[in-house]
Formats: structure tokens, sequence, C-alpha cells
């Protein structure tokens, strides 16, 4: 028969000669490499005490945005909710008040935004599709817990600390030791 | 028999019982710590620092385990099963000198059990005894894993026994005794080990204990992907920890037997141009031995973790295809040296 790919490639089980057949220099090459391992840097991580650092691109949790002067950015239009795959985004919007200029910066705003990280398959469809820039999934990972209800987490653990509270000194650390952790740990 | 010595043998047996206790439960967290490290991982470091207090975790684990004796067991035999299997790893390093006789005023007290002048036979006894362990608790479980793991043992046993009794008697041409005690006393300083004679004697004889530990790559009795858990399948609770830790303390005591025989035991190079009193000379002489020991146990380990198991019937063409040929070989070649260095030295 015609060779499809001609990477065929016919293997010759040619006998042992005496020092494969006695196992013994195999055995010690073997020792060799496992030997080499002993004594190689160990991959692991002691967890609690050190952790990993996060690769640049690693989708973990999700944070709601701020804008420069500290206001809300997502403006509850529902288009992380309709491009999520798994339909773990939920909202309800809420019309933004006289005097609340300084929290929301859109005339609508999420009132309750619920993410059930139990659903959550954290393919960032919804940082995609935000028009707004207002979601990001660049925090840790999602720390495990008892109890299914504490899996939707709302505003309270997904919106960003305000960063007008902080003084520039401790907002330049802040910035500071992201970058360094490559995180963003201010939920 | 005087009081004093009664009382002296007394202690050194507690003192070895309780050092191979010791031993044998470190050797478990040496296991998983060798093999994390020779897998790029840790191994156990959370119990105590470098998880030195792991093993009486995990003993203490056993004793509160749920202890399960099968419906269709035969229960007494079901117990003596692992009770036997401890009790003959534990008596046979009775013959073992562990170091030279010190001198306390006029006393002289010998840092040995008992010096037999069979000694050899008397290990080879007790450790063909140790098969019976498996073999009971095997046949006791009512469980076919259990029995094709227990007559693994039992064949896999008496085939390197023999070969190992052959690589023992060319030894035994060399140093003319069976006393443990006089063939360490021979190898006194470093040339005089028998390694350098017997070397072809000691590669089967360290393959033989091997296999008689039933470790990797001989470990064919308690062989998870076929067997479930082999002999042991049954067994929970501390019936199967002292199956695993008669293991370990089979693996000190063939590391005992093997620097003993081969590596000169208690000796080590310039013990004589040292110019140090006996005194001194037979205490390092012990830290010297456990070295030796604890290197084996570590040999022991690295080929643990180095080597995949042998099939069943490689397992056999090895032992009687192999190791016994050569065992016979290197007897007449033994004989025939010896002959002719006797002849015309």
């Amino acid at each position: 028969m015609e060779p499809l790919s001609n990477r065929k490639k016919v293997l010759a089980q040619k006998p042992m000669n005496f020092w494969e057949k006695i196992y013994l220099p195999a055995i010690i090459k073997g020792m060799g490499v496992t030997i080499r391992h002993f004594f190689m840097k160990k991959a692991t991580f002691s967890y609690p005490e050190v952790e990993r650092p996060y690769s640049k691109n690693y989708r973990g949790m999700h944070s709601l945005k701020r804008d420069e002067e500290g206001r809300e950015r997502c403006t509850a239009c529902g288009l992380c909710a309709l491009s999520c795959p798994a339909e773990a985004i939920t909202m309800i919007s809420a019309e933004r008040k006289k005097g609340e200029e300084h929290l929301y910066r859109e005339e609508k705003y999420a009132a309750v935004y619920e993410i059930n990280m139990l659903r959550c398959i954290f393919c960032g469809l919804c940082e995609e599709a935000c028009p707004k820039e207002a979601i990001y999934l660049d925090g840790p990972h999602v720390p495990a817990d008892y109890l299914r209800k504490d899996f939707i987490y709302g505003k309270d653990k997904l919106v960003e600390e305000r960063f007008d509270f902080q003084t520039p000194k401790e907002l330049a650390e802040n910035i500071k030791n992201n970058e360094s952790k490559q995180i963003n740990l201010t939920l | 028999m005087e009081t004093a010595f009664i009382i002296e043998k007394l202690v050194l047996v507690v003192v070895v019982f309780v050092l191979t206790l010791v031993i044998a439960m470190y050797s478990t967290l040496a296991e998983r710590k060798v093999a994390g490290f020779m897998q790029d991982r840790k191994g156990p470091d959370r119990a105590g620092p470098f998880g030195i207090l792991q093993p009486l975790c995990d003993g203490g684990k056993f004793f509160f385990k749920e202890e399960i004796i099968p419906a269709g067991a035969h229960k007494s035999l079901f117990i003596a099963g692992p009770t036997l299997a401890i009790i003959t790893a534990c008596i046979s390093s009775a013959v073992i000198p562990w170091g030279q006789p010190i001198s306390i005023g006029n006393r002289v007290i010998e840092l040995q059990v008992a010096d037999v002048n069979v000694g050899i036979l008397y290990i080879f006894g007790v450790v063909a005894l140790g098969v019976y362990g498996i073999m009971l608790g095997g046949w006791a479980s009512n469980n076919k894993f259990s029995l094709m793991g227990a007559i693994r043992a039992a064949s896999q046993s008496i085939s390197y026994e023999v070969a190992m009794g052959l690589s023992i008697i060319a030894l035994l041409m060399v140093t003319q005794t069976l006393s443990i005690r006089e063939i360490v006393a021979q190898q006194s300083g470093f040339v005089n080990w028998n390694i350098w004679v017997q070397p072809l004697g000691f590669l089967i004889f360290i393959t033989c204990a091997f296999a008689e530990c039933n470790r990797v790559p001989f470990d064919l009795p308690e062989c998870e992907t076929e067997l479930v858990g082999g002999y042991h399948t049954e067994y929970s609770s501390m019936k199967l920890g002292l199956y695993m830790f008669s293991e370990y303390i089979n693996m000190f005591v063939s590391s005992a037997v093997m620097s003993a025989l081969y590596f000169g035991g208690y000796n080590f190079p310039f013990m004589n141009q040292l110019g140090l009193s006996p005194n001194w000379i037979a205490i390092i002489g012990v830290v010297v031995f456990f070295v030796k020991i604890i290197a084996f146990i570590f040999f022991f380990m690295w080929i643990r973790w180095t080597l995949p198991r042998f099939r069943y019937d490689q397992l056999m063409n090895l032992g009687w295809k192999i190791l016994i040929p050569l065992a016979i070989g290197n007897i007449v070649l033994t004989g025939i040296i010896t002959l002719i260095k006797d002849t015309y030295w």
C-alpha cells in the first residue's frame, strides 16, 4: 500500500547484547537519573506560607472596577450576564438619584450584582463583553468554602475598594504591591 | 549464669528492640521523603519540623482505625499472621554484632545479644519463618487476592532463598566460619572487607535480599495493580500496620546482615592506626555500623523509586535460571581460587 504520510518507521527488534541482557548498566543509569532528581530544586510550594505567583494572564476572581474618581463603572447593561455561557451573573439595576454622582458614573447602576462562583467557568467572556471596562477577572483564585450560598458573591465582595479613601502614598504602595504580585488583591 | 550477665543481655535486648522499632518507624518517613525528593517533591513536612512526627501520627492513626476481621476468615490464624510476621522480623536481629566488646572496669560487655556459632544459619532459619506470617495471613483472609499474594510470597521466598544460600556458601568458603561475630572480626580495617573477595556473591545476595524483603522490584506479593493489596488486602488497623512494620524491620535487619557480612560491620578504615583506646574504637564502630545500615536502607529506597516491578515469570527466570547458576559458578570459582592460593602462595 502507498504510504500516506511517509512517517512510518520499521522498528528493528534486534536481540539484546550481553551488557543489555545483564541489566546492571541500565539499572545504574536509572539510579543516576533518580539521584540527580534527589538533589534538584523541588517544584513544591508550601502553600499557606508561600504562595505561588499567578501568571500575568491568569483569570481569577472578578472585580468590579471604579473610575479615576472612585465611582463604580458598571452601568448594569447586562451584557456580561448575556455573554456568560454558564449563566453565573445576575444583576438588578437601579437609577442614580440626585447627590449620588460621586458613587456611580452613569445614570444607571447595578443595585445588586451577583456572581455564582460555583457556576462560573472563568472564561473571561464577561470581561470581553463589558463596554465600560467595569469587570475584570484579575483577582486570586476563589477560595474554598463550606456552604453553597457562600459562593454567591455580591457587590460587597466584588466591587473594588475605593482608592480615593487611600492617601496618595498608600495608593502608590498598593499599586506597587499589586504589580509585584501581578494580581489585584483589592476587591 | 550470673545476674549481671542476664541484666546486661536484657538491657542489650531492650536497646536493640527499641532501636529496631525506631529505625523501622523512621524508615516509613524516610521512604516517603526519598520518594518525594526523587520525584521533585518535598514529601511530608507538616507534622513537626521536616515531618519528623509523621510516623507517630501514622502509628496513632493505625491504632484508632476500626479493626475488621472478615466473616469468612479463620479468626485465630488471621490474628496469628501479622503476629508471626512481626515476631520473626524482630528476633532475626539477635545474632548481629553491633560493635566490638566494650570493657568497663574488668567487665567485658559484648555488643551482641547472642553469639551463636551458626549465626548465619539462625538468620536464614528465621527469615524462612517470616514467610509463614504472610502465608497464614493470606490464607486465613479467605480472599482469592490475598491467597494469590501469599502463594507468590511463598514461592518467591523459596526460590530466592536457594540463590541466597548458595551465595553465602561462597562467602563461608572464604571466612571458614558461620559465626557472624567472627566474620565481622576478620574484616578489620578496609582491605579485608569481604566485598573485595566476593563482589559477585554480594550482588547475588543483595538481589535476593530485595526479594526476601518483598521490596520493589520484587514486591509481587503485594502488587497493587494485579492483586488489590496482595496478602494484606483484608487487613485493617494495626494488623496492617504490623505487616508494614515487619517489612521495614526486615529491611533494617537485612541491611545490617549485608553490612556485617560484606562491608565489615563495625570496622572502618584506619581503625587501628588512629591510636584511640579500644572503647572509643568500639563506640565509633557502632556509629559506623549504623551509618552503613542507613546507607543500605537508603539504597533499598533508591532502588524502589528507580526500578519498575518485575513480571512474575521474569522474577522466576531471574531466580532459577540466572541467580542460582551464577551462585554455583561463584562457588566453583571461589573454590578454584582458594585452591590455587593455598598451593602456590
